[in-house]
This record gives C-alpha cells, structure tokens and sequence, in this order.
C-alpha cells in the first residue's frame, strides 16, 4: 500500500514537471530557445495568487484565475522586450543569457516587494482526501486537482494545436520559420501566444506547487524550473507528450528514490537517469530524429 | 597572421601583468579597500574559469552548464589533499602548488569519463547532461563523510558515527558541512600566476595545429571529419583541458575559504561562468578575462544600492546583452557611433 501511496505522490509531483515543462518544451519547439526564466513565471504566478487571497481576500478560483492573466501577460512583455530583438542575433547563447538576467530580475523584483521571509501559501483546493482500501491508502484532494488539471491541460493543449487555425500556425511556425511567413502566417504574433499560453500554464503550476509545498520564497521557482527543463528533454523537447510523460516519470522517480533510496540522493538519481536516457535515446523519448545533410 | 596573434597573446599577458602591479602598489600604499582586499583571489578564480569556459563554449563550440561541477571537484580534492598533507609538508607554497596539481588531475580524470559520454550528444542535449552531471557531482559530493585517525581512512555516506572511528581521530569531509580548516594558501600573487599558466595553456592550444582541428569541428563538422579529423579525440582534449583548468580554479578558491560546501557549486555558478563568457565574446580569451574581472566587481561596486543592488545587476546584464547582440542595436551602433564601436560591431559579428 504504501507503494501504492508513494507512486501516486510521484504522478502528482509529476503532473506539476509535466504542465511547466510543457511551457518549456513549446517555447523551445517555437522559438528554439530555453526560456531559463521559466521557473520564475512560476514563482511570481504563486506569489499573485498569494497576495490575491491573502492581502485582497479574493476567494481562490478568483486568485488563480488573476494569476493566470498577470503570468500570461508577463510572459508576453518578457518576450516582446528581451527576447524578440534578439531572435536573429549571432549566436543563440545571446538569448539564452538574457534569460538568465530575466530570471535575475524577477526573483530580485519580488525579493524587494516581499523580501526573503518564506510565505506559507494558504490550501486553494477544496477536495476532500479521499481514503481507500479502508484508510489505508489516502489519496490527498491536491492530488486529485493536481492530476486532473494535468489532464485536461493536456487534452485541451493537444486539440488547440491539431484543431484551430492558431494551433496549426504553432506547429508551422515550429517547422519552418521563413516558409510560414510566406504563407502568410504572423510569426511574431504566434511566438508571442506561444509564450503567453506557456506562461499562462506556469502560473497554474505555480499555484499547484505552492499547494503542495506551501512554503514560497523568491527562488520558489528555480529547482521546479530546472526539473521541469529536465523532463521536457528527457521526453524529447519540443514534443508535447514527451513533456507529459517526462513530467510524470521524473516525478515518480524523485518521488521514489526519496522514498526507497535515499531523499539526499533524489535529485542525483533524476539526474542520472535522463543521462542514462539520453545515452540510449539521444534525443529523448519523443524526440524527433533529425538527418544532417551536407 | 603570427605576429598579430602574436601581438594580440602578448597584450593579454600585458593587460594582466599590468593589473598585477597596480593592485600591487595600491597594496603597499594602502590604498585599496578590505572590501577588494578579499575579491582579489575570487577575481582570480573566476577569470581563470571563464578562460576554461571559453575553451568549450568559444572555441569547440558546445554549450557546457556544469562547469561548476569541475570546479567542485578540484576544489574537495585539494581541500583534501591539503587537510592530510598538513604537517607532513610544512612549506605552504610547496604544498599549494602539489594541491593545485592534484586538483586540475582530478578534474581532468573528471572531465575524461564525463566527456565521453556527454560529447556524443548535440546543442542542447549536451548542454543538459553537462548540467545534470555538475548536480550530481554536488549532490553525491555533500553526502560523503571521510575521517581520519591512526588506523588510517575511514568513510560513509550515512553520518559521521557510523564510520567506527577513534576518538582521536579528525574529519576532513563532513558530510553537508563539506571541509572545514582548509589551510588559507591563496593568495593574489599565486592566483595571477595560475591566470597567468591558463591563458598561456589555452591561447597556446587555440594557436596549434590541435586547436585548428577543434576549431574546424566547431564551424563545419562534416567537413572536419571528412579531411581525416578525429572528431572525438579533438572534441575530448578541449573539454578535459577546461576541465583540469576549472579544477585547478577551484584549488584557488578551496585555498581562500574557511569552509567549503559543495552547494555552494550550484547550477548558478555554472551560469555565472557562462554570463561572463558571453559577455566577453564568445571565443575572445581576453574579453573573458575582462568581464569575469568587472562582472564579479560591479556587485561589489554596487554595494552602496544596498537591496537594489542585484536588481540593477539585472537590469545591467539585460541591457548590456540587448546593446551586444541584437541585430537592430549593432545597426544602430554602427550608424551611430560606428567611430567609437566599429571593431567590437566587426568582433560581435
């Protein structure tokens, strides 16, 4: 049972990796870039709805839904101001630093508003535990929220892309730049939703994470982000159900390695198997074979 | 073309040399703050790791994020070696230069069993397991427990009692407490002289016929393999070279500590690296030594911004990322300013 209970914990962590690495994984199918402030879209998402339910009293369907709208548009602002004049820059390390500096400014811009103190993040989910086999396996209400919301994330993503006209532009966008701006497509303004819809699920997952672990502080967002990068590569990055199933298997791993191993060890054992992963499929687990030509 | 490489190497060991002797003499006129008294060692360190940096990022071209893994490493093995070889080798400087050795040699053994299998991948799955082997390292690093006593070395990965230890026995590594007691060797002078040998190492090795063969890999590596160029051997000597650097970078810092923890070589170190290599110029050996030395100054020179001061830093990488490489900004630098900046807008390029 308690195998059971440790698996489900290991889905629900998981399903957290697995939406922020969907933000990640479109963001770099998209614009080929790792977005490294990710994580702290995530930070600040949980720091709104924070303040949301606890400085203005909303109730927190209100405050996640407020979190969602402030991640989305910080996303679009980030990408309008310090990512897209350097998209045709020299060299790709040039986005990928400027990143890092977002990442700076975010995690120092709310260090100065709510300073280092960590902040207990009050429970936004109202589902009752549910207890099975005679209260020996308790599946917690977060669990249940956090693996639903993961799932109908990832069926509303999945129909976005293959359904509608935007979606279809993603995917054109991600193939070929140049070829889909001859047909007509916006690129910049498809980049642009990209990177709303990624930070939009960011703040949901920072909101989902914070009620997991309620402890918030300014760099709330950095280890999640890094995980999260972790199992978009693991599953193939740029492919969206390889971020789902990276998401979730990195979560069951940590989850019992911290369990079954040793809890010091967690990170290094997540660590050693996207390396393991990567040595046999170095490309991921969905990822795309690409062939050179000369 | 040899005199101006010749030229340009010789201005980099100039530049340094320079900087030697003026901090050397605002040393013995007393004018030089306690504040930069202490960034003197770490600015020497973090040159030298930006220089090593260079050499993969600049120069073979693969995007490495666990640079501050290496350094980890070289820093616990001369910690180590240091804190057992305390009173058998009396002579600091003697034993500071063998623990600067056993640093970068450990490194280097590092960086060959990393490298073989990371160098296999591309772009950015390299970039992520290089990451991933600089967290393991550290994760696997804080968990050990080593002591010492008259029946020789013990060790656990649990805690400090299960080791079956004499009483009179002492730690060397403790677990997350990492090495305590480190004997303070660093010094300025030697932290010059180990910047000094890095550029002299990796300005040589861009220079040679082997640094030819890394940098054709780097530009077109279908056409290196197709004239006869060891792609593996090539790609691993650049990597092991920066690594046994690194190692040797953190033999500097291990020496200048009192405590030494392997947290303290997060992913975050491995990026402040990176920062410094780019903003340098990625490939440009000189303009990391440049940025390594004001981008680890400027927070300190920012100190009077007290709470704002890393949000300026911020803001200051950004823009400055934004000025150096945005295709509309260099346009406009060259129309505008294209007397003062030509050179760097031609090197940007």
């Amino acid at each position: 049972m308690s195998f059971l209970s440790y698996l489900i914990n290991g889905i629900s962590l998981g399903s957290v990796y697995a939406i922020i690495a969907l933000g990640y994984t479109m963001v770099y199918g998209i614009a080929k870039m790792l977005n490294f402030a990710h994580g702290d879209v995530i930070m600040v998402g949980g720091y709104v709805a924070f303040t949301m339910m606890m400085n203005v009293g909303a109730n927190p369907v209100v405050a996640v839904l407020v979190s969602i709208v402030v991640c989305t548009v910080l996303g679009i602002v980030i990408e309008a101001v310090a990512y897209r004049p350097l998209r045709e820059a020299a060299s790709p390390l040039a986005v990928l630093i400027t990143a890092i500096g977002v990442s700076y400014l975010l995690q120092n811009v709310v260090l100065l508003i709510f300073s280092s103190n960590p902040k207990s993040f009050p429970s936004v989910v109202g589902v009752p535990d549910l207890k099975l086999a005679g209260g020996s396996l308790i599946i917690t209400g977060k669990a249940i929220v956090t693996i639903l919301s993961c799932i109908v994330i990832m069926i509303v993503l999945t129909t976005f892309i293959n359904k509608t006209k935007p979606g279809q532009a993603m995917l054109a966008v991600s193939e070929d730049k140049g070829a889909a701006r001859l047909m007509g497509i916006n690129v910049n303004g498809t980049i642009a939703l990209t990177f709303a819809i990624g930070s939009g699920l960011a703040a949901v997952a920072g909101v989902l994470l914070c009620s997991a672990y309620p402890s918030l502080t300014p760099y709330t967002g950095a280890m999640p982000g890094i995980k999260a990068f972790v199992a978009a590569v693991f599953g193939g990055i740029g492919s969206i159900p390889g971020a789902m199933v990276g998401g979730i298997l990195l979560g069951v791993i940590e989850i019992l390695a911290k369990a079954y191993i040793s809890s010091q060890l967690a990170d290094a054992i997540v660590f050693a198997v996207l390396i393991i992963v990567l040595l046999v499929k170095p490309t991921g687990l969905f990822g795309k074979q690409i062939q050179e030509k000369v | 073309m040899k005199d101006k490489t010749l030229k340009s190497n010789l201005i980099t060991y100039g530049m340094v040399i320079a900087a030697y002797i003026v901090v050397q003499i605002l040393l013995t006129t007393g004018n030089l703050s306690s504040l930069f008294k202490g960034l003197l060692v770490p600015l020497c360190v973090y040159a030298v790791l930006a220089v090593s940096l260079n050499l993969v990022v600049g120069i073979s071209g693969e995007l490495s994020l666990g640079h501050a893994g290496f350094m980890c490493v070289g820093a616990f093995a001369s910690a180590f070696f240091s804190k057992c070889m305390q009173n058998i080798i009396t002579i600091s400087g003697l034993r500071f230069f063998l623990a600067i050795l056993v640093g970068a040699a450990v490194a280097a053994v590092f960086g060959v069993l990393i490298g073989i299998p990371v160098l296999r991948l591309r772009g950015d799955y390299l970039a992520i397991v290089t990451l991933a082997f600089g967290e393991i390292i550290k994760n696997v690093i804080n968990i050990f427990y080593i002591g010492i006593d008259s029946n020789g070395f013990h060790m656990s990965i649990t805690d400090q009692f299960s080791m079956g230890m004499e009483p009179t026995g002492t730690m060397i590594i403790t677990g997350p407490q990492g090495i305590t007691g480190t004997p303070k060797d660093s010094t300025f002078t030697a932290g010059i002289i180990l910047v000094l040998i890095t550029l002299f190492i990796v300005l040589n090795l861009i220079n040679s016929r082997d640094g030819r063969a890394i940098k054709s890999i780097r530009d077109n590596r279908i056409a290196a393999e197709s004239i006869g160029i060891n792609i593996t051997k090539y790609k691993l000597m650049a990597f092991t070279v920066s690594a046994a650097l690194a190692g040797a970078a953190g033999a500097l810092y291990a020496h200048n500590l009192a405590a030494l923890q392997a947290s303290k070589f997060n992913f975050n170190t491995s990026i402040l690296v990176l920062v410094f290599v780019v903003l340098g110029g990625i490939g440009n050996i000189r303009g990391s030594v440049i940025a390594a030395v004001i981008l680890t100054a400027l927070p300190e020179m920012l100190r009077f911004l007290s709470d704002y001061r890393m949000l300026i830093y911020a803001i200051v990488l950004i823009v400055m990322m934004l000025f150096n490489w945005a295709p509309k900004a260099l346009e406009w630098r060259e129309r505008y300013l294209g007397r003062f900046f030509k050179k760097t807008v031609k090197e940007g390029k």
